[in-house]
């Protein structure tokens, strides 16, 4: 049922992605930037860990996940070490999935060569 | 029914916009849900060897970032893309993506300023406001947490 869920909410945050690229003039940059600044705001009314209970990576793989983490990570750490946890807390959260991009990105750039792409 | 080419002409305006639209989302859904029902399949899976649900989720994360750079390397993830938009933008292989291809395009530019400049052209925007948004969210927390007697 959970494996149900994630199809199902997955492809629906996609769908309000498609939506505000057809029906706004929003460029990619922008609809990432509002996906994961909405996650971060959606995290810290506590509407999204319902989401993320239920639907599993339905809900953390879209980048409203990635807002979530940030929101989460900066909770439990500003909980450990006050006002500086509200500096650390967020990025200590999402370091995996940011290193692994940025390492994938360097090794790519070394492996492949640009006539590759179409 | 007659209808002359003008009139064709502009029902046809009138409808195709929307059957893309329509077109579009399908794609959108279909694609953005398989990844992310890889990324669920991923996550029971590193779950029964053993790691608790927020590494699971992380390990998942992280998986299908290296999958999506594959791909992007070999050009497949921009066909995918071309047809599916945000299906292939939204999950974080879309985020992958926009960091993996610059960084192929501008290799030629050199390491520093091509490579490593350029990799934040989309990511770069993302980081700085996710950034911004989490650490005002940890400020008022910290000044809220008295009031909710943590």
């Amino acid at each position: 049922m959970r494996f149900f869920w994630a199809f199902l909410v997955g492809g629906g945050l996609c769908v309000i992605g498609q939506l505000l690229i057809d029906l706004t003039a929003l460029t990619p940059a922008r609809i990432l930037v509002l996906f994961v600044v909405s996650g971060v705001a959606l995290s810290a009314l506590g509407w999204y860990e319902p989401l993320a209970d239920f639907a599993g990576a339905g809900a953390t793989v879209p980048l409203l996940g990635f807002g979530h983490l940030l929101a989460q990570g900066v909770l439990s750490a500003v909980e450990r070490h006050g006002l500086l946890g509200a500096l650390t807390g967020g990025f200590s959260a999402a370091a995996g999935g940011i290193a692994a991009s940025l390492v994938c990105g360097v090794l790519a750039s070394l492996a492949a060569r640009s006539k590759d792409q179409c | 029914m007659k209808i002359s080419k003008e009139e064709y002409d502009k029902l046809s305006r009138q409808v195709s916009p929307k059957s893309k639209l329509w077109t579009d989302c399908l794609w959108a859904f279909f694609v953005g849900g398989t990844i992310c029902l890889i990324g669920e399949g991923l996550r029971a899976f590193y779950q029964t060897r053993g790691f608790i649900l927020t590494d699971a989720s992380a390990l998942a994360s992280v998986t299908l970032v290296v999958l999506s750079a594959i791909l992007t390397s070999l050009g497949w993830y921009q066909k995918i893309a071309s047809k599916a938009g945000a299906g292939t933008l939204v999950p974080i292989t879309g985020f992958a993506n926009a960091v993996v291809s610059p960084a192929i395009e501008y290799r030629v530019e050199g390491l520093v300023t091509g490579v490593g400049a350029k990799m934040f052209v989309i990511a770069g925007p993302v980081i700085v406001w996710g950034m911004m948004a989490s650490v005002v969210w940890g400020v008022i927390y910290y000044f809220l947490r008295p009031m909710l007697g943590g």
